[in-house]
């Protein structure tokens, strides 16, 4: 009995020992927490997220790390539900004590942890895309993707510039649809142009020639916009050409992928979109200040995991050197330091856009930053 | 004596106690106040429950509908209509016992799990308006939920209280509110289970042909304990709202009354401390597992499985039943 306990206690020691050791041959890391929907129906956000986040924490730790000190990834996997993301930010800001977070896959997940981290006073970088994440600023948070409102603006600035005034709306009723049919609403207004109908879908049914029906039956209609989400808007798609609608047709920044191009077959061409110059890196002009950091993302990112480089995982590429940038510029891990520091970047160059951002902006990306692409020949093309 | 204090209805509330009071010498951060309440809120869920699915032998899959309606029923009213948080919540309660009322009364004249099917349909109605009426609920995307107020003095998990000049933060504050809410819920439980009422309920449950002889008005009884366990759903989903500041319409999702019949289940039916068990254990492991990354789900999965299976009555009563036959055989041995 004695014995057992006796040599219970050397190995404690001996662990001790070696972490006391461990911990004195490299500096204290800086810990970047995150919490991302890696499983569950928002994977296809999550996964390249969390796989963007090792690849660059490995690649920045080989360099050297950060003002001298390697990060650390601390993450966890929310599945989608946000009350799950609510406890890990919670256990992030508390247990872990991280020095920054960035995560939050869908709108839900992030707003779940919005209070507790707001009030916990830690910088928080989101990768989900509804306006309300930024808008009304928040102190302590701040977001990648461009948000609805800004789609929306870029989609009817293009239909704009093509002379339609008169849209028909047609959007799902997740979170995302949801978000993305008000912002399309609020801005027609400021636009001069006008939703002459305004039809939705549930995210689960599998056939909108109904809706679409009533768009085509509705008079005056001169382009078509559809938010959505998921497999809704390929099946949108599908139903569109079956009709043989004959108007242009725009889809949201939310099916901007190549798998989404796979779903439509030729049911998609001539249809427009706004996305990230990430999907047509070889088409951007060779001035584009983008071009060069979007083309070497897309080429670790296809060499290190062996597939195809996504929009969502732009969005973490982005959140994570936003923060290393505070960080580096801020010179410690202070959290208020760190905070102002990310709110002074200037002209930063991101996959997704060059980040302005400003004590009244903590997006820092305008809708130019999104990029007119078109379907043809079953390839995007950019349009402007 | 270990058995003794296991069985007897007191003295199991006098351990939980002390379990809730002790607990905090072993948390060593405010994250660990924060899950604890969580798991007491979810306790007394359950322990609602389990007066239903232990006692009358009736299946709810829409207790997270009540929960929910609690929840969205606090957060909107002191959100958007400047209400008072504990009204709020009484009201939410009353709301729901009718709702329960209308929808269990006619159903539970039936024999056998038609309240099942009543209730997984509800839970799917509550649902999908928490999820549509977003000008109200916020829809998917959730709303935030205004911080606990009793008389004027707020209940915020963020601010640092003092008592008998003892400074400690608000997550210690709501970790024994939520503690205290536990011990009362369980000690109403118990009430309810040793009275006349809880009485005609085990007889339901044994025979209900045999109650009905007897004289008991059995659809009434089973009336009467959905109400009841409708209400702790909706009170606690109030609390919960108000804790965690922020809700989505997950709280009321279908996935979500698994979950809480499934704490019943694996905690042990029919035993108030069991399910409270049930509830530490279906929270935590999610925390502990969060480590094995990929293997989580499947290492959820299995546990819950090789329990059912090596377990069948639950955690709760098996370990109970072992510690009893111990004793026995060590008394046994002695004689």
């Amino acid at each position: 009995m004695s014995k057992k306990i006796l040599r219970r206690a050397g190995f404690l020691a001996a662990t001790l020992a070696a972490s006391i050791f461990t911990g004195a041959q490299a500096a204290e890391p800086i810990k970047i927490g995150s919490f991302l929907s890696v499983t569950g129906p928002a994977s296809f956000l999550g996964d390249p997220e969390l796989k963007t986040l090792e690849l660059y924490v490995e690649r920045i730790n080989a360099a050297g790390g950060v003002i001298g000190r390697p990060l650390e990834l601390v993450h966890y996997d929310d599945a989608g539900d946000a009350s799950a993301a609510r406890n890990f930010a919670s256990r992030l800001v508390r247990s872990d004590r991280v020095d920054i977070i960035v995560g939050g896959s869908t709108t839900g997940a992030t707003m779940a942890a919005v209070p507790l981290i707001e009030q916990a006073r830690m910088p928080f970088i989101s990768l989900a895309g509804a306006v309300v994440i930024t808008d009304p600023v928040k102190k302590w948070v701040f977001k990648t993707p461009q948000s609805d409102r800004a789609a929306a603006e870029r989609v009817l600035q293009d239909m704009k510039s093509r002379g339609i005034t008169k849209v028909g709306l047609i959007s799902g009723t997740g979170g995302f649809g949801r978000s993305g049919r008000e912002q399309t609403l609020a801005m027609v207004g400021k636009m001069g142009m006008e939703v002459v109908a305004d039809v939705t879908y549930s995210p689960s049914d599998t056939d909108m020639t109904a809706q679409l029906t009533r768009i085509r039956n509705t008079p005056g209609v001169e382009a078509v916009f559809n938010f959505g989400f998921g497999q809704s808007p390929a099946i949108v798609t599908r139903n569109y050409a079956q009709l043989g609608i004959d108007l242009p047709f725009y889809q949201s920044h939310g099916v901007a992928s190549d798998r989404f191009l796979d779903l439509l077959g030729d049911a998609g061409e001539g249809l427009r979109l706004p996305a990230s110059p990430l999907l047509v890196p070889d088409s951007l002009p060779n001035s584009d200040p983008q071009k060069a950091v979007v083309t070497s993302y897309k080429k670790l990112y296809e060499e290190r995991w062996n597939m195809q480089v996504s929009t969502f995982g732009g969005y973490a590429h982005d959140g994570l050197m936003l923060a290393v940038e505070a960080i580096e510029k801020a010179g410690s891990t202070d959290r208020e330091a760190v905070r102002k520091a990310l709110e002074s970047i200037q002209g930063y160059v991101g996959v997704t856009g060059v980040f302005n951002m400003s004590s009244t902006d903590h997006n820092g990306l305008s809708a130019d930053s999104f990029r007119i692409l078109e379907v043809k020949n079953g390839k995007w093309k950019l349009i402007n | 004596m270990l058995k003794n204090f296991l069985q007897m209805r007191l003295k199991g509330l006098v351990v939980l106690a002390v379990i809730v009071l002790l607990l905090p010498l072993f948390f060593n951060n405010p994250f660990h106040y924060d899950l604890a309440t969580q798991i007491a809120i979810f306790a007394a869920t359950v322990v609602g429950l389990n007066l239903l699915v232990g006692f009358a032998g009736q299946i709810s899959l829409g207790h997270a509908g009540f929960f929910g309606v609690g929840a969205y029923f606090s957060a909107v009213m002191t959100g958007t209509y400047g209400w008072t948080p504990l009204p709020t919540m009484l009201v939410a309660a009353v709301v729901v016992a009718l709702l329960a009322w209308l929808v269990g009364r006619p159903i539970l004249k039936l024999k056998g799990h038609y309240l099942s099917m009543a209730t997984l349909a509800m839970g799917f109605i509550i649902a999908i308006i928490i999820n549509n009426e977003g000008w109200l609920t916020g829809g998917p995307d959730g709303m935030p939920v205004a911080p606990f107020s009793i008389f004027g003095w707020e209940l915020s998990s963020f601010n640092q209280y003092s008592l008998f000049g003892i400074e400690f933060g608000g997550d210690v504050a709501w970790y024994f509110f939520a503690g205290f809410l536990l011990l009362v819920a369980v000690w109403i439980a118990e009430n309810i289970i040793d009275s006349p009422i809880g009485r005609a309920l085990r007889s339901v449950h044994g025979s209900e042909i045999a109650a009905r002889v007897v004289g008991v008005d059995t659809s009434y009884y089973k009336s009467l304990v959905f109400v009841v366990s409708a209400v702790y759903a909706s009170l606690m989903g109030s609390i919960y709202a108000h804790f965690s500041g922020f809700i989505t319409p997950h709280l009321a999702s279908f996935e979500q009354s698994i979950v809480l019949i499934t704490m019943v289940v694996l905690g042990g039916m029919a035993s108030t401390f069991g399910v409270i068990l049930g509830a530490v254990v279906l929270k935590l492991l999610p925390q502990v597992l969060a480590d094995f990354q990929e293997l989580e789900m499947m290492m959820f999965g299995l546990i819950l499985m090789l329990t059912m299976i090596f377990m069948p009555k639950g955690l709760f009563p098996t370990l109970q039943n072992k510690l009893a036959e111990r004793k026995r055989k060590k008394s046994e041995e002695q004689a």
